[in-house]
């Protein structure tokens, strides 16, 4: 099984016609989507540096062009920190620790009280799209989600050669 | 004359019974099992599958013809049941086990008992079953008890030995959720108790029948402990009548395929499970490590929380976090270090209630197979903290709604799981989380036929999905607990509830929002009528949410609830009056309250939990079933989207414009979203984020300063107390995030809130002639 460059572009754009969709759901995985994926992703992007793993629908880890360090990046180009590190400790992060900023996005009622939970959203300091919402309890830890293995990911998984890494 | 058999030991066991024609007992059997798997990493040794290799088609024609006769049986068999929960919910499933209780396939349905009645049969083994009171052919064996692996009381199990030429070859469990348990308040999952010893009717592995026939002494005994003997009957005829049937599949097979095929399949298909879990793993995630918390409230110090016992009457939060270590091998390894204690409520859950129930929730995502067996359960390694809400070490936890908490926990799964798709490309696997399934309608009392009667509305069944990276959640659509849940039909409800639907309506703003928002939940408005003595509890979440959106997708809405009292209804209805109909569209601006007596008592607020409250004939109750959560930023919603939401209700103008930045018109009702305007908007709602956001590190001092103060609430105080209390290296990870002062510390006995069961604890693998079946790292 296998689709179609155009195919996967639109899969990420969400324009991606349903009877597609669903095949990609019920067949076996394609195994080059990664590899189809990151380049498609490449040429929406406005940065040079090369992408080496999505994390999220504006945020990557890529490889820079002139250094090959692995940093996280803004698809606006900010770059946050070290892909080892917890990047939203380099966001800017607004919280919605009272009723009245909890009622500004849901209807009375149907919010947290924020003497249980509180939200937590994180933005890009540069273009202020937002990355993230937590939603924990006061006092919890800023959560570092995922420390991805790509070395072995791209080496033993997939069998694509490792980005160089500075 | 009675003769002592000079072989009976101390317990009154009667010796050793031979069952599997080997010289083995069960035990030493099934212990043989483990230790080939533990040596060689296959289960049972098995490094080559000699059936599946040399016959590959005859190996699928076994399975489809198992497979198929369970399905098969399921189907057939929820017939013979009267519940709606099992007929028209589907709360029912079948699964064949070998000889050492484990599983070999199952049906559809609620399939987290793959691992419960799995854990039963085990349970039989290490106890020495077959010496007392004897594994015979034509047995049955009822099980429910939650401190063995059930997931609530309500799940009753009737298990099967399967003997060939009076050999053991197997079991055949069938399980069906009771509509009540005769716990110390009516519904199948109630919240009146905090104890085991209120959770209802209890039975351990009991014999309950010979020669295919339910024994007389157990068909009165259970039929009076529960409060409707009706459905129990009808219910426990379901279970035979599957388990029959299966039985008799299994011995057509052996007959067209031998015994020795039948037993190799039986082994070598688990570890095809085992084996297929790695691949799909490898197929679809990253290896790397994941990290991900849920959280849910117990709120009841509320007075319309009453309970028996005054060390219950505490507000508390229920804390699963999760590590998903993803090897490279494709291993992987579940670690929730750091989870809150149990606690004096009916939300604890057995770990095997965990270690089986993530499955329900895998065959929707990353094990979407027909394969579903204990092999996926050898493939992973679970660390389930021992005192921790999902692995309790007393002897006296309540369990009756075990998934209040199941289900948020495994929020961080799907998480975890999402978050891997979405790196490796999968964007249509992306699911942001799932709905809170709630709320529970429960109560009971006389109905509108003038019987004892009890109810639990499993509308729940059909909550809002989390969305996807493609696409929206879909709108009440299903349950994470039962891949084939259905909402039913209002008729159905109708006549098994004395309360007549007024309205049924999706649930404005209840999916989260994002770029793809969350299904919508629906509300269904509800009036009592004809009955009498009546009551109706609350069971759900009010003050937070389980689940969290994902990338910039917001939590879908929490819960809250209206009853109202002394409506005045009846004299509306008999004036051809105005009375509240459909949905309530914004709680910010409520209108049931028009539509009945000014005098009326209305409860409008958080507090989702309730124990058994009167209602009267014409009193309303709302039953509002919540969304999923969201995807992405929500600024990236396409503008059609959202005009279509406007104009379907699914979400309020408000905000529309203060989440989504539109810009739009209305006429007649009819929204129109400009899409010029709103792009302008979302460009100055980025600016006006950053203008009110702060550095990460910045905020982090201030809240450092509050954890140092101790200035949070009692609950959240006393969740990360218990937490701490269970675990030295969460505590540790803590105080070093928040750079906290070595003497730093938080005690329960600090709170000033009743803290029994945080010293004393007693754990039922304490008690005598009892082994307890361990399947977790503790």
């Amino acid at each position: 099984m296998s689709y179609t460059n155009e195919q996967v572009s639109h899969l990420i754009e969400g324009t991606l016609d349903w009877e597609t969709v669903f095949r990609m759901l019920s067949m076996p995985k394609d195994h080059t989507r990664f590899e189809q994926y990151r380049d498609a992703l490449q040429t929406k992007v406005t940065f040079k540096d090369r992408i080496v793993l999505p994390l999220s629908p504006h945020m990557y880890i890529v490889q820079t062009v002139n250094a090959k360090k692995w940093v996280v990046k803004c698809d606006c180009g900010h770059e946050f920190c070290d892909y080892r590190e917890n990047w939203k400790l380099h966001a800017v992060i607004y919280v919605r620790d009272t009723e009245e900023a909890m009622t500004e996005v849901y209807p009375k009622l149907m919010a947290p009280d924020v003497s249980w939970q509180v939200y937590r959203e994180y933005y890009c300091p540069t273009c202020g799209v937002m990355h993230d919402v937590e939603a924990p309890t006061p006092w919890y830890p800023v959560i570092h989600d995922f420390e991805p293995d790509i070395e072995t990911f791209y080496k033993d998984w997939i069998g694509l050669p490792v980005p160089e890494r500075a | 004359m009675n003769v002592i058999n000079p072989l009976n030991k101390g317990s009154g066991d009667t010796g050793f019974a031979d069952l599997l024609k080997n010289g083995q007992t069960l035990k030493q059997y099934r212990d043989g099992i483990m230790k080939r798997t533990a040596d060689t990493g296959y289960y049972n040794g098995l490094e080559k599958l000699a059936l599946r290799d040399s016959d590959p088609i005859g190996y699928e024609k076994l399975f489809s013809k198992l497979r198929g006769g369970l399905v098969h049986a399921r189907e057939t068999a929820k017939k013979i049941a009267a519940s709606p929960i099992v007929e028209q919910e589907g709360e029912l499933c079948f699964t064949l086990y070998n000889a050492a209780g484990d599983c070999i396939l199952t049906s559809t349905g609620i399939i987290i008992h793959v691992g419960t009645m799995g854990a039963a049969i085990k349970y039989m083994i290490e106890n020495n079953w077959e010496g007392n009171p004897r594994i015979n052919p034509g047995d049955m064996f009822t099980t429910n008890d939650c401190a063995i692996g059930n997931v609530h009381p309500c799940d009753i199990a009737t298990i099967v030995p399967i003997f060939w030429e009076d050999r053991l070859i197997g079991w055949v469990g069938g399980v069906t959720h009771v509509i009540d348990t005769g716990s110390v308040t009516p519904g199948s999952m109630s919240t009146g108790q905090v104890q085991r010893f209120g959770d209802g009717y209890m039975i351990t592995c009991r014999k309950t029948g010979v020669n295919d026939t339910p024994l007389r002494d157990w068909l009165h005994e259970s039929q009076r402990s529960v409060r409707t003997p009706k459905y129990w009957i009808l219910d426990e005829r379901t279970r035979i009548a599957g388990c029959h049937m299966i039985r008799e599949l299994v011995e057509d097979v052996i007959r067209h395929d031998g015994i020795e095929a039948y037993e190799k399949f039986g082994f070598e298909v688990i570890e095809e499970g085992r084996r297929g879990l790695l691949s799909r793993i490898k197929a679809m995630t990253l290896p790397g490590i994941y990290r991900k918390v849920a959280f849910v409230d117990v709120p009841y110090t509320h007075p319309d929380v009453q309970v028996s016992s005054a060390f219950a009457k505490l507000d508390s939060i229920m804390h699963s976090p999760c590590e998903i270590t993803i090897k490279k091998d494709g291993s992987w390894r579940l670690d929730f270090e750091g989870a809150s204690r149990w606690g004096w409520h009916t939300f604890n859950a057995h770990h095997v209630a965990f270690t089986s129930g993530i499955w329900v929730m895998m065959s929707q995502t990353l094990v979407p197979t027909q394969r579903i067996n204990d092999g996926a359960f050898f493939a992973t390694q679970f660390h389930l903290p021992k005192g921790t809400w999902c692995n309790p070490d007393d002897r006296r936890t309540g369990h009756a709604y075990a998934w209040h908490f199941l289900v948020s926990g495994w929020a961080a799964l799907w998480r975890g799981l999402s978050q891997a798709y979405f790196s490796r490309g999968y964007l249509e696997e992306v699911n942001a989380g799932n709905a809170n399934t709630s709320n529970w309608l429960q109560g009971g009392g006389i109905n509108q036929d003038g019987e004892i009667h009890a109810v639990n509305s499993f509308e729940a069944s059909s909550c809002g999905t989390g969305a996807c990276a493609v696409k929206d959640g879909l709108n009440h659509a299903a349950a994470i607990w039962n891949p084939e849940g259905d909402m039913g039909d209002i008729e159905i409800w109708e006549m098994a509830e004395p309360l007549l639907y007024l309205g049924r309506n999706v649930k404005a703003n209840s999916g989260g929002y994002g770029k793809y928002r969350g299904g919508c939940g629906f509300e269904t408005l509800r009036m009592v009528w004809n009955s009498h003595d009546w009551t109706m509890f609350f069971m759900g979440n009010g003050f937070m949410n389980s689940d969290w959106g994902m990338m910039g997708g917001y939590p879908s809405a929490t819960g809250y609830r209206f009853e109202a009292h002394k409506t005045g209804l009846k004299e509306r209805i008999a004036s051809g009056g105005d009375i509240p109909m459909g949905g309530d569209i914004d709680p910010t601006h409520p209108t049931y309250e028009r539509y009945i007596d000014a005098t009326a008592i209305v409860k409008r607020d958080k507090q989702c939990i309730t124990t058994e409250d009167c209602y009267e004939n014409h009193d309303l109750y709302l039953n509002y079933l919540r969304g999923g959560p969201g995807f992405g930023d929500p600024l990236d919603r396409e503008i059609e989207a959202i005009e279509n939401d406007m104009n379907q209700v699914f979400l309020l103008p408000e905000f529309a414009r203060k989440v989504y930045g539109a810009v739009f018109t209305e006429d007649k009702g009819v929204f129109k979203v400009d899409a010029a305007k709103t792009k302008a908007r979302r460009a100055e709602i980025r600016k006006e984020r950053l203008a009110r956001a702060v550095p990460t590190r910045e905020w982090m001092k201030e809240e450092r300063e509050r954890i140092i103060n101790k200035h949070a609430s009692v609950q959240v105080q006393h969740m990360f107390a218990t937490s701490f209390g269970l675990s030295e290296k969460f505590t540790n990870e803590f105080k070093k995030f928040w750079s906290l002062p070595d003497d730093w510390q938080l005690l329960e006995t600090e709170l000033g809130v009743p803290s029994y069961g945080s010293v004393h604890r007693m754990d039922l693998s304490t008690l005598p002639d009892v082994t307890t079946v361990v399947q977790c790292e503790e």
